[in-house]
């Protein structure tokens, strides 16, 4: 029995209208928050508010207008949160360009350079990658026969930063190439590449996964010979953090592999040895570190401590970035000082790693815990796509991007509000940055593709691709 | 797969909830705590948004705050900073606060506890919060009179009300402007700060208070109560007044300051012994009263007691474990008695106050931002030092010695003036300081004053307390009393 020929238990609706609703409101909170943080720094409406006012609105609109044609039974509510926090980074990175400007005008000196147009730049380019995605990519399945590719692809990406010449150390992590004048972060693609090849890989691969080996403490345990992937997985990662230092990376692509072979196989034991391969890691790093001195895992150590301990003058270094993020926390309190009335420019990185304690020191506790439950709804209606889409490939695919976010906003605003070690990762749609900016945006028009397929009334489903290669013999499970 | 989908969907879920708390947890319970630390940036800028109220003297601010443009918004600024600076201290985005800038912080940045109800109606009126002013004890000409007196020598002034223990002023000299390190330039504040730093007269000590000399022979005063309160003397007792005293256990011989007899014969009464402040009778009447009475006796006027912490005032010292040569030079003032300007000053306030030393005060009143009045300091006893009885005699001494002694310069017309010179040896190679301590009028006293002068530009031989310190409390207390 194939996928294709069940009936879609929900009544079909397509909702787009609903979206376009949802749509204009976003719009209206980012316009709005980008006149209110130029009244506030600098007294005035900033001039360049029409453009941009102009500007995402067009954005948005042709993005509405190709789902309403090309994904007509998508989720309506993923772009709009995505639109609201894309604006809303567009405004709060305008806020602290106007205060380094005026800083730079009260000290008589010449005008600095500003990150927004930047952004709004890189929000276009992103919109054109989700559009392109969108026309090109008709049906999500197609992208299984790209498995292996992916994953050339993919690897090549991660291992650019490190080719001499292009590779650009920043900020002590090595993942940035510099290319053309332009620097952009490899790692943000490969995200998307590896996605594709552990759905791919699993989708095949699952069964054989899912065979018990023994059982110990009433978990089944994989066979050995079954170890490969996670292993190979593993070792990945463990190379990221220590060749490119750059730990909430390596925490991502395993943790989304691991989650993603766990969802694939439904075998608990592959958890369970995926996190105390990870706990292991982990502390052999710190104990690397601490006890043997081995350099090249220092930075985690110094995270570690800066974690524990932030207020202990030894850390001093190390902790003054979550010191900053933290009093910016507690000075944003309950309702925050208002868009613009805080000093956010106090924290190290406000733009792109610590955008978060900008928003906790400006709109609250309130608005930090709106924006943690609109990432909250990013997530759900990821993995509420992965439960009704009908083919097993595309529930792999949505779980794997719905899961991207998660651990990536888990890893960061735990960062920065020192549940966790800080991770350098960026805050997704949120943090000025282009690569992530581009490449969440092609993840989302992924999510929708896979959201359309699901949602789609059966009658009019398209058929599967017909290649030998794909053709399976596949267990619904209900 | 859908079981393991919605397993992890819980998994995420718990993650979210996790940051939630997290973000509760910071953002409620933890940020008064946060916000409480020393190097917490954001406290300083907001504590410099607000109007920080004004520290006035008379009808005076003295130190107002200004608006400006600049990111630090409100500028303190100091009127008559050289007068000033030692009190208002200084209020420096750098250096941080000092003097009654710092002891009334919480009042004047509006964030005391009294201002509470205020501040929530601020919130809810969405007015900016304002700080709420210090008005001061000091009385504006004692204190421009003291400045003035004092001319460019080195040394310091302290006046102060008897009955109340009110600093009326309050003069330390050299001085500084606390507006250099209160600027918003912050190279502009380290610049000034090295120099007042490197400076070696100090510029920015509080001699009045925080300084501690010698108090030579205006501690007789002490030494004479002593000896009154004992019982054994009258202020007629004759001691013997020996050109030189033969220290026990020493081949050191005490002199007197003229190197000859007090007066025309070898025995002197203690109120001719004070009038020309005679050594070697208050060294052997020392002597005879123990270093316990004498001590007592000092730490009843104040020595060893902290007061006006507000400004950091030094305490003042007698030496414990005196061998009998260590307590004939301690008689007189001299080996470790250490005493600030501010104590002499209440040595003397104490006698104008029948025995009853009274606890110095310069904050008279703290008001509201609405200037309505939040407390009002009440005088406050710190000790009785003499019975009335003691301090009428020793009254009677002080007009003798300026009616017919040492303190001949300091006498006004029309006004009956208590005083007390003091030349105080410190090293052979260095000048002596030049004391003064006084009150008047002697039968209703308004003003105690004491003087110091440290390093004067005269020859060594023409320093000595009546000569130059005499005319600066005579200003300060002709100020006072309107004559």
């Amino acid at each position: 029995m194939s996928d294709t020929q069940q009936t879609n238990p929900v009544q079909p609706r397509r909702r787009r209208g609903a979206e376009l609703v949802l749509l204009v409101l976003a719009l209206g909170v980012a316009v709005g928050a980008y006149a209110i943080v130029g009244v506030a720094v600098t007294g005035h409406v900033s001039p360049q508010i029409v453009s941009y006012a102009l500007g995402l609105v067009l954005l948005v609109g042709i993005a509405h207008v190709v789902v309403r044609y090309r994904a007509p039974y998508a989720d309506p509510i993923l772009l709009p949160c995505v639109v609201l926090l894309n604006g809303l980074g567009l405004a709060l990175i305008h806020r602290l360009d106007l205060s380094k400007v005026k800083a730079a005008q009260d000290a008589g000196e010449s005008m600095p350079h500003v990150d927004a147009p930047a952004q709004l730049t890189w929000t276009a380019v992103g919109v054109a990658a989700f559009i392109a995605m969108l026309l090109l990519i008709r049906d999500h399945r197609w992208l299984q026969r790209a498995t292996y590719t992916a994953l050339f692809a993919g690897v090549a990406l991660l291992l650019l930063p490190l080719v001499p010449g292009i590779g650009v150390r920043f900020q002590g992590a090595q993942i940035w190439v510099r290319f053309a004048g332009l620097s952009f972060q490899p790692g943000e693609v490969a995200k998307m590449l590896l996605i594709v090849f552990f759905a791919g890989y699993l989708v095949v691969k699952k069964e054989a996964l899912a065979l018990a080996g023994r059982r110990f403490l009433g978990i089944d345990l994989p066979r050995g010979r079954d170890l490969g992937p996670i292993v190979s997985a593993w070792m990945i990662s463990l190379a990221i953090l220590v060749f490119q230092r750059d730990l909430g990376t390596a925490v991502l692509f395993f943790g989304v592999f691991v989650i993603m072979l766990y969802v694939a196989t439904e075998r608990p034991g592959w958890l369970f040895l995926g996190g105390t391969m990870f706990v292991g890691g982990a502390w052999f790093a710190y104990i690397a570190a601490t006890q043997l001195g081995i350099s090249q895992f220092s930075h985690i150590a110094n995270r570690v401590n800066a974690w524990l301990h932030p207020f202990d003058p030894a850390n001093a270094n190390g902790a003054y970035q979550i010191i900053q993020s933290l009093y910016g926390f507690a000075y944003g309190g309950l309702l925050g000082r208002g868009l613009g009335e805080g000093h956010p420019t106090l924290v190290p990185l406000a733009k792109s790693d610590f955008i978060a304690a900008v928003i906790g020191e400006e709109l609250g506790l309130t608005g930090l815990m709106a924006i943690l439950l609109l990432y909250g709804v990013i997530v759900e209606r990821g993995l509420r796509t992965a439960l009704v889409c009908r083919d097993q490939y595309g529930k792999l695919l949505a779980t794997g991007i719905a899961s991207v976010f998660a651990i990536q906003v888990f890893v960061v605003i735990g960062g920065v509000t020192k549940l966790i070690p800080l991770t350098g990762l960026t805050t997704p749609f949120l943090s000025y940055g282009g690569s992530s900016l581009v490449a969440n945006w092609a993840l989302v028009a992924l999510m929708l593709r896979i959201s359309d397929f699901a949602r789609r009334p059966a009658t009019v489903l398209p058929p599967a691709p017909t290649e030998d290669a794909l053709t399976q013999v596949v267990v619904v499970r209900r | 797969m859908n079981r393991s989908i919605r397993r992890i969907a819980v998994a995420f879920m718990v993650l979210f909830l996790a940051l939630l708390a997290n973000a509760n947890y910071i953002q409620v319970f933890q940020a008064s705590d946060l916000n409480d630390r020393a190097d917490n940036k954001r406290v300083t800028l907001d504590e410099y948004a607000r109007e920080r109220g004004p520290i006035m003297v008379g009808g005076t601010q003295v130190a107002y705050s200004v608006k400006t443009k600049d990111d630090l918004v409100y500028l303190r600024r100091y009127r008559d900073p050289q007068l000033y600076g030692h009190l208002t201290g200084y209020y420096s985005y750098v250096l941080g606060r000092r003097g009654l800038e710092k002891a009334e912080n919480s009042v004047l940045a509006g964030t005391d506890d009294r201002l509470f109800v205020r501040r929530i109606v601020d919130l809810i009126t969405n007015r900016q919060p304002q700080g709420g002013s210090a008005l001061l004890t000091i009385n504006p000409k004692a204190q421009q009179a003291a400045y003035d007196a004092l001319g460019n020598n080195r040394g310091a002034v302290v006046a102060i009300e008897p009955s109340t223990g009110k600093i009326l002023a309050m003069v330390s000299k050299p001085t500084y402007d606390p507006n250099q390190l209160s600027s918003h330039n912050a190279n502009s504040i380290l610049k000034a700060a090295n120099q007042l730093e490197d400076n070696s007269s100090r510029p920015m000590e509080n001699r009045a208070a925080q300084r501690r000399y010698p108090p030579g022979s205006t501690f007789k005063l002490v030494t004479a109560a002593a000896a009154l309160s004992g019982g054994r003397y009258n202020p007629d007792s004759k001691l013997p007044a020996p050109a030189e005293l033969d220290l026990p256990l020493t081949t050191f011989n005490m002199k007197n300051w003229q190197n000859g007899l007090c007066g025309p014969a070898p025995q002197v009464t203690l109120t001719e012994a004070l009038a020309t402040s005679c050594n070697t009778a208050f060294a052997g009447l020392g002597l005879k009263v123990g270093d316990k009475a004498l001590r007592q006796q000092a730490e009843k006027f104040g020595f060893g007691q902290e007061y006006l912490q507000d400004l950091n005032a030094a305490t003042s010292v007698f030496p414990g474990e005196l061998n009998p040569p260590q307590l004939a030079q301690s008689s007189i003032g001299q080996y470790d008695v250490a005493a600030t300007p501010l104590q002499m000053a209440m040595v003397s306030a104490g006698i104008a106050n029948g025995g009853k030393v009274m606890q110095p005060y310069v904050v008279a009143k703290v008001s509201g931002p609405d200037l309505k009045t939040l407390e009002v300091t009440e005088p406050q006893t710190l000790s009785q030092a003499t019975s009335p009885g003691v301090a009428r005699q020793l009254t009677q001494m002080m007009v003798n010695v300026v009616d017919h002694g040492t303190g001949a310069p300091v006498k006004i017309d029309g006004v009956s003036v208590a005083g007390k010179t003091g030349t105080a040896q410190t090293t052979p190679d260095k000048p002596p300081y030049a004391w003064f301590a006084s009150f008047a009028p002697a039968n209703a006293p308004q003003v105690a004053v004491a003087v110091v002068i440290e390093h004067a530009n005269v020859g060594r031989n023409e320093i000595s307390g009546g000569r130059l310190a005499a005319p600066v409390a005579k200003a300060v207390m002709r100020a006072v009393i309107g004559r």
